[in-house]
């Protein structure tokens, strides 16, 4: 409990990333995203995991946590992946137990791999080192709508809080000799502690209601102006653009995988 | 496995799901007010930290959903609150993806709403065994959904994916089995606890 770590903090420096404003960053990302999901050649899709990489490097990053994280979505999509190139009709490539790999296939999954990690590492580059209440506003100056950001921000808020509500719950279960098994009982049990986590906010939340409404709450969160865009901040979205369309570019100069 | 990554589904599957989602979350900010602020956030926090939570099942372990759970509790406020929990597990756990935003928060979130339609005005009229069955069929109902859509999304990307597709849904059915227990057991705490908690009132995306 004496851990003053949140469940939604990053321990990497801000880096080359964290020089420019975060709404450029968001909308760099947006359409680095968009782009990788179009692309029908993997020689883009490397440059661009090449770029989020060296990006990252300059916010020395833990590395073994940051591959962790990318290989547990990789872990996610692997059977997934396993299976195409027996699903994919096409030119067979080998054969395992009678069922037939196509090439197509194949290489179809290994598109998708790229681009599910380019989009991945170049979240983890541009937005990475962002702590979420500035992520929350810049998102608020972006037009997303005020009582979406304000659900943001009190998500953020209250995730830590009951992330150790639950930390704690979960220490008076221990001390009562309570182990996470395969059955029936754990289950019941952990739906207890859920109900009662779920009762225990509702609690807080009315005691915050009532001291929001106390300050004057009306239904607004009222979060300011970001600073406006400094020179260097045009910057990069004009070197993102670049780096972007140059990108794009090579899509159009090397044949489509498939 | 609910979450679906970039790039695997057609642009058409995740530009009907971004619209979807769109829309959806919007009606559901729209059914909030003042009152239900903190409240949807708090709960929408708590999904948060379930999805943090490993269950042993078997030789291995699920991590909670718990969206039939969500929807109970929130009514349309579902969406608003799970695109949030989504978008932050994209950017600071690097799970699910940007573009598939919108397609993953209908899949993930409609079950939850579907489910509440269909169950949501009993709670506060059974108790015990009913709550237990009404609340394991909640439970595992929305997972069992929450499989088809995402399996839909994918057969609807490429004939190659039915596969794929096939296996997710028997890949969820030992977690259907699993959340329907943690659901029922979580309503009948809330309902021994805070019974007023499940009136209809009370659900935050249905404001008196």
């Amino acid at each position: 409990m004496s851990d003053k770590r949140t469940v939604l903090q990053t321990h990497d420096i801000s880096g080359l990333a964290g020089r420019f404003d975060p709404r450029m960053r968001l909308l760099a990302t947006f359409c680095f995203a968009i782009a990788a999901v179009g692309f029908s050649s993997w020689q883009p899709l490397l440059v661009m995991i090449g770029l989020a990489v060296a990006i990252k490097s300059t916010s020395r990053p833990n590395w073994p946590r940051t591959l962790r994280m990318v290989m547990t979505m990789d872990g996610f999509i692997i059977v997934m992946l396993l299976m195409l190139p027996f699903s994919y009709p096409g030119t067979p490539l080998f054969t395992i137990f009678g069922f037939v790999a196509s090439y197509e296939g194949f290489l179809r999954a290994i598109l998708i791999a790229l681009k599910a990690n380019a989009v991945i590492f170049m979240v983890l580059a541009l937005l990475g080192s962002l702590d979420a209440v500035t992520l929350g506003r810049a998102l608020e100056s972006l037009r997303i709508p005020n009582k979406l950001v304000q659900l943001f921000l009190f998500t953020v808020r209250y995730i830590d809080v009951l992330h150790r509500e639950y930390l704690r719950l979960r220490l008076a279960m221990r001390a009562r000799a309570f182990k996470l098994r395969s059955n029936m009982h754990t289950w019941r049990t952990i739906g207890y502690l859920f109900g009662m986590l779920l009762v225990r906010s509702y609690d807080r939340s009315e005691r915050i209601l009532a001291a929001m409404k106390c300050r004057g709450y009306d239904g607004r969160l009222h979060l300011g102006a970001m600073p406006a865009l400094q020179a260097r901040d045009v910057g990069f979205a004009v070197m993102m653009a670049f780096i972007l369309g140059t990108i794009i570019w090579m899509e159009f100069l090397w044949p489509p995988l498939l | 496995m609910v979450h679906i990554v970039d790039g695997a589904l057609s642009t058409e599957v995740v530009a009907t799901g971004a619209v979807l989602g769109i829309a959806a979350v919007a009606y559901g900010l729209k059914r909030m007010d003042i009152e239900t602020m903190p409240r949807v956030a708090v709960l929408s926090a708590v999904f948060f930290v379930a999805s943090l939570v490993h269950v042993p099942i078997g030789p291995s372990s699920v991590h909670l959903i718990l969206n039939g759970l969500t929807g109970l509790m929130l009514g349309w406020a579902a969406f608003p609150a799970l695109l949030i929990a989504l978008l932050l597990q994209a950017v600071f756990f690097g799970f699910g993806g940007l573009t598939v935003l919108g397609i993953n928060t209908v899949n993930i979130a409609l079950p939850g709403v579907l489910v509440w339609l269909a169950f949501g005005f009993m709670l506060n009229r059974v108790d015990g065994k009913w709550l237990w069955g009404i609340g394991f069929a909640a439970g595992s109902l929305a997972i069992a959904l929450t499989s088809v859509f995402v399996g839909i999304s994918l057969a609807l990307s490429g004939q190659e994916f039915i596969p794929a597709a096939k296996l997710v849904f028997i890949a969820h059915v030992p977690v259907m089995v699993v959340e329907g227990v943690l659901t029922a057991a979580a309503l009948v705490l809330i309902k021994k606890v805070r019974p007023a908690l499940l009136s209809p009132m009370q659900v935050a995306g249905s404001p008196a």
